[in-house]
C-alpha cells in the first residue's frame, strides 16, 4: 500500500448544501441514505486511476475531506486545510445565497493564516487562479432534482455560478440521490475525472518545471496562492502538524 | 374626527414596525437562505408590528397622548389580531410545513392532515388553562381572556426560563475569573491528535478500498474464466496461485470489522474536533477579555451578578412569605428619596415620567434582547429544510413573550395606568402570573448554576 500515492481534495459549501452526501457518491458510486450533520470533518477516499488507458496509467488515493460548514466552528476548520492539493466548492441549487457564499469560503481557505484566529476575509483575486500554478478548482451545485423542473431549460445559463467562471473552473450539476449522475460516461464523470487528472499533475508531474506556462516571470509572491506565506514548500513540512505527507 | 387622526397615527406607526420586521427578516434571519415562501415572511413582520403596537400603546396610555376611547378601541384590535396569529395562524402554518417536509406524505393528504394536527393542538391548549387558576369563571369562550391567560402561561414560562438562564449566563461569560486557562500549546495538542485520528481513518478506508477494489477486480476475472473453458489446465492454476502472492489482494480484510473500528474512530474525531472548537474559544475569549471591551463588560458583570443574586434572593422572599409588590418600583424608589433624602417633589408628576422612561427602557431592551437571542438561536439550529419552520416557531415565540410582557409590565406601573391594563386583559388572577414567575425564574436560575457548574470542571479527553 505504500507504493500508492495521494491527494488531499478539501470539499468546502455552506451548511445544508449535500457535501457529504457528494462525497459519499464520488467514492462508492451509490447514494447515501441517512445522512447527519457533520461534526468536524469526514473523509472519504476514492481510488482514482491516472490518465487511464495511455501509457502512463496510474493508480492514486484521492482522499476527499468533507468539512463540515456550520458558521461556529469556523475558528477551528482551518486546522483540516493543510495542505491542500485540490478544492470541491460545494453549492445548492435552489438556495442562491450558498452560490454567493462560495466567494467566503475560497477566501477562507486561501487568506487564513493558522496563528490568527480572527482572520479577515479578504478579497481574492480571481486573476490569481488563472494559470496552471494554482490549485484546481472544481464548482459543484446539488440538488439538481429540486431546481425547477419546467425551467430546467431555461434556466440552464442561470444556474452557473459566476465563480466558476472567474477562476475558469469547471462546474457540474449533481442529484446526488441518483447515481448516474456520477455513472462512467457522464459528461460529469468526464469533468470530474479531468479534476482528479489536474489535481494529481500538478502535486506529482509538474514539481519538475515550476514554471511550465511560457508566460513573461511574474514574481512568485503574486501566482502563490497563499499570499500570506511566500515560501510554499516548508508548509508542507510545517512540524506544528503531525500529518503523514 | 380624533378617532381618525388617532387611527391614521397608529396605522401609520404600525406599518413602520411592519417595515422593520421585513428589514430584519431578510438581512439578519434569512440572510443565508433564499426566501421560496412569502407567507413566513409576511407572518413574521405582521406578528413583530402587532407586538410593537401593544408596547407602543402602553406607552402613549402613561404620557396620555391620544384619545382614551380611541386606545381602548385599538388596545382590543391589536390584541385580538395578536391572539388570532398567535392561536390559530402560525400554528396551522407550522403544522402545514411540518407534515410538507416529511417525505412519504402524498400532496392530497397534506391539507386534511393539518387540520387534524391542528385540532389536536387547540384541544390541548385548551386544557393547558384547567389546572392553572387564572379565570374567574364567568368569561364565555372567545373572550380575550380565555386566550390572554393561557398563552399568559406560556409565554410567561419561557420569559422566567430565558431571565434565569441569562442572569446566570451573563456574569458567567462576561466575567474574567470563570475563564479557564488554556494554552496555546494546549490548542494544538488537542489539533495533532485530531489530525492523527484522521490519518488513522484515511488508513483504514484505504484498506477497505483496495480490498473492494480487488474483490471486484477477481469477481470480474472469474467470470470471464468462466465463459473461456478453453484455458489451459497450467493456466488456471498459476492464476489463481498469482492472486494469493499478489500482495495487493489481501482476500483476508476483514471489511466489517474495518467498518466497525471505523466508525469508533469517526466518534472520536467528533469529539476531539469539539474539544478542540472549545479550547479556540477560550483562548479567543482570553485574548477579548484584555481589550477594553472585555474589561468594560467584566466590571458590569460584577453587578449584574450582584444584581442577579439580590432578585434571586428576592423571588425565594416572595414565595417563601407569599407576598406580591401591591407597590411599583417607581412610586417606591420615589418614596424613599422622599423620605430619606427629604426632597420635596411632586411624587403624583414624577412618577409619571419616570415610569414612562422606566418602561420605555424595558421595552426597548426586551424587544432588542429577544430579536438578538432569536437570530442566535436561529444561526444555530436552522438548515435550508427546516429554515421555514423554525422562523414561524420564533414568531409564536415572540407574540406569546410580547404578550406575557405586556401582563407582567402591570407591575412596573404605578396604580393608575395598571387600569387600562385591567381593563382590557379583563378579570385576569394577575398576582398568579407573578408568583409563576417567581416560581420558574428561580428554578431556572438554580438548575443553570448547577448546570453550569457542572460544566465548567471539564475533564479532558483521554
Amino acid at each position: 500500500m505504500a507504493a500508492i500515492e495521494k491527494v488531499k481534495v478539501v470539499v468546502l459549501g455552506d451548511s445544508g448544501v449535500g457535501k457529504t452526501s457528494l462525497t459519499y457518491l464520488i467514492a462508492h458510486n451509490k447514494p447515501l441514505l441517512s445522512p447527519g450533520w457533520t461534526v468536524g470533518c469526514s473523509v472519504e477516499v476514492k481510488l482514482h486511476r491516472y490518465k487511464e488507458g495511455t501509457q502512463a496509467q496510474n493508480t492514486f488515493f484521492v482522499e476527499l475531506w468533507d468539512v463540515g460548514g456550520s458558521n461556529n466552528h469556523r475558528n477551528t476548520r482551518n486546522v483540516f486545510y493543510q495542505p491542500t492539493h485540490g478544492i470541491i466548492l460545494v453549492h445548492d441549487l435552489t438556495n442562491r445565497k450558498s452560490q454567493g457564499n462560495l466567494q467566503k469560503w475560497l477566501s477562507e481557505i486561501l487568506n487564513q493564516d493558522s496563528t490568527n484566529p480572527n482572520y479577515q476575509h479578504l478579497d481574492v483575486d480571481p486573476e490569481q487562479f488563472l494559470g496552471s500554478t494554482k490549485i484546481p478548482i472544481l464548482v459543484i451545485g446539488t440538488k439538481y432534482d429540486l431546481a425547477e423542473e419546467n425551467q430546467r431549460k431555461n434556466q440552464y445559463r442561470r444556474l452557473a455560478s459566476s465563480i466558476a467562471e472567474q477562476c475558469g473552473a469547471d462546474e457540474i450539476f449533481v442529484n446526488c440521490y441518483q447515481a448516474r449522475s456520477l455513472a462512467p460516461g457522464n459528461s460529469n464523470t468526464v469533468k470530474l475525472t479531468r479534476f482528479f487528472d489536474k489535481v494529481i499533475e500538478r502535486r506529482y508531474y509538474s514539481r519538475a518545471s515550476p514554471f511550465p506556462d511560457k508566460r513573461p516571470a511574474i514574481p512568485s509572491y503574486v501566482l502563490d496562492s497563499t499570499p500570506v506565506s511566500t515560501n510554499k514548500r516548508p508548509q508542507y513540512l510545517s512540524p506544528r502538524f503531525y500529518h503523514m505527507d | 374626527m380624533t378617532f381618525l387622526e388617532d387611527t391614521l397615527i397608529i396605522l401609520i406607526s404600525q406599518t413602520v414596525f411592519f417595515v422593520g420586521g421585513w428589514v430584519f427578516f431578510v438581512k439578519q434571519l434569512f440572510r443565508d437562505y433564499e426566501v421560496h415562501h412569502l407567507l413566513v415572511q409576511l407572518i413574521f413582520s405582521v406578528t413583530f408590528a402587532l407586538s410593537c403596537t401593544m408596547f407602543e400603546l402602553i406607552i402613549f396610555e402613561i404620557i396620555g397622548y391620544l384619545d382614551s376611547s380611541s386606545r381602548y378601541f385599538h388596545w382590543n384590535v391589536g390584541l385580538y389580531s395578536l391572539l388570532f396569529m398567535v392561536i390559530a395562524l402560525i400554528p396551522f402554518y407550522i403544522a402545514y410545513f411540518c407534515i410538507s417536509n416529511v417525505r412519504f406524505v402524498s400532496k392530497n393528504m397534506i391539507r386534511p392532515l393539518t387540520m387534524f394536527v391542528w385540532f389536536i393542538y387547540l384541544y390541548f391548549f385548551w386544557k393547558i388553562g384547567d389546572p392553572f387558576p387564572i379565570l374567574s369563571p364567568k368569561q364565555g369562550i372567545f373572550s380575550i381572556e380565555q386566550g390572554v391567560s393561557r398563552i399568559g402561561v406560556i409565554g410567561v414560562t419561557v420569559m422566567a426560563l430565558l431571565s434565569g438562564f441569562g442572569a446566570v449566563n451573563y456574569p458567567y461569560t462576561s466575567m474574567a475569573i470563570f475563564i479557564r486557562p488554556v494554552t496555546q500549546s494546549d490548542v494544538l495538542s488537542i489539533e495533532k491528535k485530531l489530525l492523527q485520528t484522521m490519518d488513522m481513518i484515511l488508513v483504514k478506508k484505504k484498506r477497505i478500498a483496495l480490498a473492494e477494489s480487488n474483490n471486484m477486480g477477481r469477481n470480474q476475472y472469474m467470470n470471464d474464466q468462466s465463459g473461456a473453458k478453453n484455458r489451459g489446465f497450467w493456466r488456471n492454476i498459476l492464476s489463481s496461485v498469482g492472486s494469493i502472492g499478489n500482495p495487493l489482494s489481501q482476500g483476508t480484510e476483514n471489511i466489517a470489522q474495518l467498518r466497525q473500528e471505523i466508525s469508533g474512530l469517526e466518534e472520536l474525531s467528533r469529539q476531539l474536533f469539539l474539544e478542540a472548537h472549545d479550547a479556540r474559544t477560550m483562548r479567543e475569549k482570553i485574548e477579548w477579555s484584555r481589550t477594553f471591551q472585555g474589561k468594560y463588560f467584566n466590571f458590569l458583570g460584577y453587578f449584574f451578578s450582584l444584581y442577579c443574586i439580590w432578585k434571586i434572593f428576592i423571588s425565594t422572599i416572595n414565595i417563601v412569605f407569599d407576598r406580591v409588590g401591591k407597590k411599583d418600583p417607581v412610586t417606591r424608589g420615589l418614596e424613599i428619596v422622599v423620605h430619606w433624602l427629604g426632597w420635596n417633589i411632586d411624587v403624583s408628576f414624577w412618577s409619571q415620567h419616570v415610569s414612562f422612561i422606566l418602561v420605555g427602557c424595558i421595552v426597548l431592551t426586551s424587544i432588542r434582547g429577544l430579536l438578538l437571542t432569536l437570530t442566535k438561536f436561529f444561526y444555530k439550529i436552522s438548515s435550508s429544510k427546516s429554515s421555514n419552520i423554525i422562523v414561524l416557531i420564533l414568531a409564536q415565540i415572540m407574540g406569546m413573550y410580547f404578550c406575557s410582557s405586556v401582563l407582567l409590565m402591570r407591575m412596573n406601573m404605578p396604580s393608575e395606568y395598571r387600569i387600562i391594563i385591567t381593563q382590557v386583559l379583563g378579570e385576569l388572577q394577575f398576582n398568579f402570573y407573578h408568583r409563576w414567575f417567581d416560581v420558574i425564574f428561580l428554578v431556572s436560575a438554580l438548575t443553570s448554576i448547577f448546570t453550569l457548574y457542572l460544566a465548567h470542571k471539564q475533564p479532558s479527553v483521554n
